[in-house]
């Protein structure tokens, strides 16, 4: 890959940096290979709740991937200047996510040896099938990208005209992306939290809510750690779209809410029950729904406040809120308060496993790393050219 | 150097696309052929009907789901998030949550009764499976194939009827006695009840409606009028479980 060597300089904090995500890289490792051995009985999941903390975090993760293209778009459709300098950033955070969310669905096999069998026995039917495709097409696409760009970039030329329909395809791949995910939950007769039309779209406004709420952040961090200005514009207009998704998701939540408990027919309300004020006395995600909810309110106080978001640093902390919101709802939210209660109405409550966290915690720490590596690459090419 | 490295990624990234590309494509024109082969009628559709005035199952009998973990090597775990059931016992508002009213006997509420797979006509497992383990035979008895399974449990999110078990850990020390005419389960994989497809190959009942003293566990095939489920059916009030959501049960409750 194009510039790869400019990785490997960097200060002490870099290597320090690197070296504490290769531990809890190594930890994780470990606890991998002892899942391998004992089996995924060594996480909380069960017989009812048979998808946890890895399959939360691939499904909040293919949402933070999908984000690239709000600053995709607005450059390449619309010729918006002022996302010239994060479009890579955009792209190669994309790359990052959608290596964690593979990494996320292969650490939840119960079989790791025999995911080929998914391309040796393509099954159109399964939209697992075609999340695959579309994931890994995407990871393609966004490589491609990235790298033809910054190459281009490095040798101070303009990029080859052959990338720019490459560039157009990946703005719907992007959308795809997370309606498939979507579609994944909204197609299953008997789970009723899922089994809404509006699961897609609502994927699709927290996405773009959590996915530039995250970029807004990094432009940020990357601003104080290197010589790289996005400009005020750029962040200024990321939180202008953060402000108008983080509306439209909470507005779609709320329109759940309503057809649900308005309607008041029990299977639908039994999970919004378990998630929000428990079922049969089991309670574990109450505390944290509700952190999700107060969360949201309080960013978008922020965020709609012209004054507040104007301030960066209410902007970062706004920021840091929507995603920690939509983590926690659009994560184990979603997918445990799915399989809770199961279709014969039992309440199995789910906590994840020390082992279970260490390997999560490993896999992010990859996709931190990836991100780490690959902006350090852009930001270098960028500073041999000032 | 670094160009002919792009090089060969460009090439070798291409070339699984357009490998992947012609399997998909395969697939596609091979499902539609296998529509038009089914067009011809075929010869049984297996059934279950379960008389609950006759079955003992809340008086603590446990004959049919014996016979089956004997028969199918079904692993006993103590702790119940790791359970693997073919055929076991629920109360009846749970089974059938949607039937009783507030006035109904507290007696036969909490009745237990036997559930299993339904083997459903439109099974929604078959349809999510991403590697086609699982499957429909034309006899309506929904197969799952222990090595191609990859263990992603798709299927136990898709199934209504909570039929599917998953490996948590390594069934094999938890068999109570091997039974070698069958075979065990690894760890990673999805399994629940087959109808006994071993059993009705041979021309015998399955384990459970075999084992059942009261004789309420009755099989057979709908496609013949003069079957006793047949006759069952035509004679006596029969629910199924959740036959709203279109899966075409075929596990019939006698009440």
């Amino acid at each position: 890959m194009v510039a790869l060597e400019k990785a490997l300089v960097g200060n002490r904090r870099y290597w320090t940096w690197i070296g504490a995500l290769l531990v809890v890289i190594a930890l994780g490792v470990l606890s991998y290979l002892r899942q391998l051995q004992f089996g995924l009985g060594i996480t909380g999941l069960s017989r009812d709740v048979t998808w946890g903390l890895y399959i939360a975090q691939f499904t909040f993760l293919v949402g933070v991937a999908a984000s690239a293209v709000v600053v995709v778009l607005p450059y390449y459709l619309h010729n918006y200047r002022a996302f010239g300098k994060i479009t890579i950033l955009g792209e190669f955070l994309a790359i990052s996510a959608v290596t964690m969310c593979l990494l996320f669905i292969f650490v939840d096999m119960g079989q790791p040896g025999r995911v080929l069998n998914v391309l040796l026995y393509p099954t159109p039917d399964s939209i697992m099938f075609w999340d695959m495709v579309v994931l890994s097409g995407y990871l393609l696409l966004n490589a491609v990208i990235g790298g033809i760009t910054l190459g281009a970039e490095r040798k101070d030329v303009p990029p080859p005209r052959w990338i720019l329909p490459v560039i157009i395809l990946s703005i719907p791949w992007a959308v795809s992306i997370h309606t498939v995910t979507a579609f994944l939950y909204s197609g299953l007769p008997g789970r009723h939290l899922w089994l809404t039309a509006l699961l897609a779209p609502r994927f699709l406004a927290s996405a773009f809510a959590s996915g530039p709420a995250l970029l807004i952040l990094l432009t940020m961090v990357v601003r104080r750690l290197a010589r790289f200005d996005p400009g005020q514009e750029a962040i200024q207009k990321l939180s202008l779209i953060v402000t108008y998704t983080m509306i439209i998701n909470v507005f779609f939540v709320l329109m759940e809410v309503f057809t649900v408990f308005y309607s008041q027919i029990p299977e639908p309300m039994s999970h919004f029950q378990f998630l929000f004020v428990g079922l049969d006395g089991h309670a574990p995600l109450v505390p944290w729904m509700w952190a999700s909810m107060a969360l949201a309110v309080i960013s978008l106080v922020l965020l709609i406040t012209p004054r507040y978001r104007a301030n960066e640093r209410l902007l970062a902390v706004a920021c840091v809120m929507v995603f920690a919101s939509l983590w926690i709802d659009k994560g184990m939210g979603l997918i445990v308060g799915g399989f809770v209660p199961s279709p014969l109405g039992h309440v199995t409550p789910y906590v994840p496993t020390l082992p279970e966290v260490s390997i999560t915690l490993a896999i992010w720490a990859v996709g931190v790393l990836m991100l780490t590596v690959l902006y350090k690459m852009a930001l270098a090419v960028r500073e041999e050219l000032a | 150097m670094s160009m002919d490295r792009r090089r060969f990624l460009e090439v070798a990234g291409l070339s699984a696309l357009v490998v992947a590309g012609k399997r998909g494509f395969d697939a596609l024109t091979d499902g539609g052929r296998a529509e038009g082969a089914t067009e011809r009628r075929p010869a049984a559709r297996w059934a279950m009907v379960i008389d609950l005035r006759k079955c003992v199952n809340d008086r603590g009998c446990t004959d049919c789901i014996a016979a089956c973990d004997r028969a199918h090597n079904v692993p006993h775990f103590d702790e119940r998030a790791h359970e693997v059931k073919w055929i076991w016992r629920e109360p009846f508002e749970k089974a059938f949550a949607d039937h009783g009213s507030p006035y109904t006997e507290d007696a036969f509420k909490s009745k237990s009764l036997p559930v299993l797979c339904n083997h459903c006509d439109n099974p929604p497992c078959v349809r999510v499976c991403p590697v086609k383990a699982t499957w429909k035979r034309d006899d309506g008895i929904v197969m799952m194939d222990y090595h191609r399974c990859i263990g992603c449990r798709y299927c136990m999110a898709a199934c209504p009827y909570g039929a599917r078990s998953f490996n948590w850990l390594d069934p094999r020390p938890r068999v109570k006695e091997l039974n070698p005419d069958f075979p065990t389960r690894t760890k990673g994989v999805v399994e629940m009840c087959n109808f006994c497809e071993e059993r009705l190959a041979k021309g015998r009942a399955p384990a459970c409606v075999e084992a059942c003293g009261e004789q309420a566990l009755v099989f057979g095939n709908l496609h013949d009028p003069g079957s006793e489920v047949r006759r069952l059916l035509r004679t006596r009030h029969a629910i199924r479980r959740k036959p709203e959501l279109g899966t075409g049960p075929n596990v019939y409750y006698l009440v």
